[in-house]
């Protein structure tokens, strides 16, 4: 077995590893931590399906931040959903047969690469000239964009300058899904593109991605607005009552 | 007047570019120890402060899963930093929400998480030094809680509870804001933030009844600690004395005297606020609350009701039942608390007042949502209900009314600038320029539809108003109740 495809499958196996369990252990933290208080941001919605279609409206079509600012709305949702669509266009190179509704979406797919590309330049562009954005922006957050635009871009170059094998690819990861590892292609572009999907994954838990989990647990959205009608106690709470 | 510049009103809104630590001098006074003690915080600041608040912070991620959530979900899009009253009024880039945030996340990155221990140049994580904590006084001051970042945040981070969370951890460590601290050992020792006793209360109601007969020639009471009433009212202790507050609660009595419910207010709840929220703390909350439900129970009341007061509704819409209920011993008829905004309202839909608006024909009104009120309680059965309900009482009692544009009313309304604990005079220069996005929507509506007044339901914006509207230009009496306006249109008697 070629040393590279060994680096690879165990990177990708560490990687999947360390997302799971971390995002697990995150979303066991909020899930367990209570919210000892009524706090919805409102007006808020007075029934649980109410709150359901709140948090689809803000998950679907960012609402909030809608909002706030168009360009931050723009971009954020250009990225998103781009990126939605290329990880969905994506599930090609673990189906055999690929699902109808991914073949359906890949000429989409191909588009939404672009889509994200740009959503993410303009997401960088405003920690560079908008001041405020300027400010509060770390090294963290410019090296998050520098990684999230290296891995569109390195998928972008394999589609329309550099093709990889893209049927090896496909067999190497349907092989590390069924431990029966296939060689991995050993293409630079291809390489560079899987090593920083799998940093993408390492830090996915440990870094402000947890915005993904976060925002299902945001009490000021997912709050149902009904304190009169029913009494909300946390057990920490109950405890000072004894 | 004093040794800041008034900024100055233009003619749009325009986001300032950031001036680095032009409010890093703004600090409250610091509590001493005997208002420290009563609340069960040191006095002074603790040996090992940095351990003690490091312990405090993993106490209350623990608690609270807002802060949890908030704190790890920040992915600095910038959305919030033109949203902060006190950004816009004072371009110190601290007072943009997500920056007065980091103030606290860098210190929890550095100490609860693998990048800030490992990476902290990375992600801009730091120990909790003495100048951090200079940092956190300062700026964590300069929140109102007043949520208006929370609604623009696109995962709800609200500042808020990230300011409440590191004020609590400076009480734990000794270091307490005089102004909030002070004030609740005042609620604990005498039963309001005024430190009013029972019998100035009762001397204060009773001028207030005689101002009313000479006025109306109607004798209207205000009872106070009336065994077997069926309402018990509390109210900011404001209510009592101050303007255009007081004017307000002759409103309230002139409307029960009106519906021919009976009422009383209690020397024993004689305060709404419950300055616990500001300083983050349940255990406080809890205990100021707890004081409604012994007066009630004390009292045999059937319903409570609060008076005009924007934080203290919050507390008791959203966490009265939780604080200090169940409330099983009131009439299940009515919910529990009721704002006197939702008693007025249904009165004048049943036509049960005589509402004569020409009463208030000297004035062209508008109105300033409360932000507590506005974005984190409700009134009337539907959402939203917590804006129409005053604009409805409002309207029932004068001719003139104009809303201030749509960007600065309703949940996208402006803070006074004075809440969260900030109604002090040790923070002037803050208070005044927090003001500053209110004020231009104010000149706005002024110029172009000549409106005179403008009218609010909290006692916290109402001092806040009446104080800094002079900076601006603006008259100190042209802040006024909601009940003001009400007492102005009531005509007594007419319906009985």
């Amino acid at each position: 077995m070629p040393f590279l495809t060994i680096v690879y499958a165990v990177l990708f196996y560490a990687a999947t590893a360390l997302m799971v369990v971390g995002l697990a252990s995150k979303i066991r933290q909020y899930a367990k931590t209570p919210a000892p208080l009524k706090i919805p941001t409102t007006p808020a919605p007075v029934t649980r399906s109410g709150v359901v279609m709140r948090m689809f409206r803000e998950l679907v079509f960012f609402e909030s931040l809608f909002r706030s600012n168009k360009w931050i709305w723009l971009f954020g949702w250009l990225f998103h959903y781009g990126m939605f669509l290329v990880l969905a266009r994506h599930l090609r190179y673990f189906t055999d047969p690929v699902w109808t509704w991914v073949d359906l979406i890949q000429p989409f797919g191909m588009y939404a690469a672009f889509a994200m590309s740009a959503g993410l330049l303009g997401l960088w562009a405003r920690r560079f000239f908008v001041d405020r954005v300027r400010y509060i922006s770390s090294l963290s957050d410019h090296l998050m964009l520098a990684l999230l635009f290296s891995i569109a871009g390195t998928g972008l170059m394999m589609d329309y300058v550099t093709h990889t094998d893209i049927v090896a690819v496909k067999e190497f990861f349907r092989g590390l899904m069924y431990f029966n590892w296939q060689p991995i292609p050993e293409d630079p572009v291809l390489l560079v593109h899987l090593g920083l999907v799998a940093t993408l994954m390492i830090i996915f838990p440990i870094s402000k991605l947890l915005h993904a989990p976060g925002v299902f647990f945001s009490p000021t959205r997912n709050q149902v607005d009904n304190p009169r009608e029913k009494r909300h106690l946390s057990a920490w709470a109950a405890e000072l009552e004894k | 007047m004093a040794d800041f510049e008034t900024p100055e009103l233009k003619e749009y809104p325009v986001i300032p570019h950031i001036e680095v630590g032009t409010m890093a001098h703004s600090k409250p006074f610091v509590a001493k120890e005997q208002f420290q003690e009563p609340l069960g915080f040191p006095g002074e600041l603790v040996d090992n402060w940095q351990q003690v608040a490091y312990d405090k912070m993993e106490e209350l991620t623990g608690k609270y899963r807002s802060l949890a959530v908030f704190l790890d979900s920040c992915v600095k899009c910038g959305a919030c930093t033109d949203k902060c009253h006190y950004y816009l009024g004072t371009s110190d880039p601290k007072n943009m929400p997500v920056a007065r945030q980091d103030l606290f996340r860098k210190v929890y990155r550095r100490k609860f998480t693998f990048a800030g221990k490992y990476f902290p140049k990375l992600v801009g994580a730091v120990d909790l030094t003495e100048d951090v904590l200079n940092d956190w006084y300062s700026y964590f001051h300069q929140c109102s809680q007043c949520r208006r970042c929370s609604v623009y945040c696109p995962y709800g981070i609200d500042t808020a509870e990230i300011s409440m969370a590191a004020r609590e951890v400076m009480d734990s460590i000794g270091v307490g804001q005089k102004y909030c601290n002070e004030i609740i050992a005042k609620v604990y020792k005498i039963g309001n933030n005024l430190g009013l006793p029972q019998p100035a209360l009762l001397d204060t109601l009773e001028g207030l009844e005689e101002d009313i007969e000479d006025d109306t020639g109607v004798t209207v009471r205000l009872p106070l600690d009336v065994k077997g009433a069926d309402v018990l009212v509390v109210t900011p202790s404001a209510d009592f004395f101050a303007e255009p507050h007081v004017d307000g609660l002759m409103g309230y009595a002139k409307v029960f005297h009106e519906s021919g419910i009976s009422w009383t207010l209690s020397s024993h709840a004689s305060e709404a606020a419950n300055f616990g929220m500001f300083i983050g703390s349940y255990e406080n909350m809890r205990k100021v609350a707890l004081r409604i439900r012994e007066a009630a129970l004390d009292l045999g009341v059937k319903r409570i009701i609060f008076g005009e007061c924007g934080h203290a509704w919050r507390v008791a819409y959203n966490f009265l039942n939780t604080l200090a209920g169940p409330f099983d011993f009131l009439d299940p008829k009515y919910p529990v608390p009721m704002h006197i905004m939702e008693f007025t309202h249904d009165l004048i839909q049943r036509d049960a007042l005589t509402l004569d608006k020409s009463a208030n024909d000297d004035m062209v009104l508008t109105y300033h949502d409360s932000c507590n009120v506005a974005r984190a309680s409700r009134m009337g059965p539907k959402p939203g209900g917590q804006f129409i309900l005053p604009r409805e009482v409002i309207k029932a009692s004068c001719n003139h009314f104009y809303d201030m544009p749509q960007d600065t009313i309703h949940d996208a309304t402006y803070c006074c600038g004075g809440g969260g604990g900030l109604l002090t005079d040790d923070l002037m220069e803050l208070r005044v320029k927090g003001a500053l996005p209110r004020m231009e929507a104010l000149k706005h509506v002024v110029e172009n539809h000549g409106v005179t007044h403008m009218a609010a339901i909290c006692a916290i914006c109402k001092s806040q108003f009446a104080k800094v509207m002079p900076y601006y230009g603006f008259q100190m009496d042209s802040i006024v109740s909601v009940h003001q306006l009400v007492s102005n249109a009531i005509v007594l008697g007419n319906k009985q």
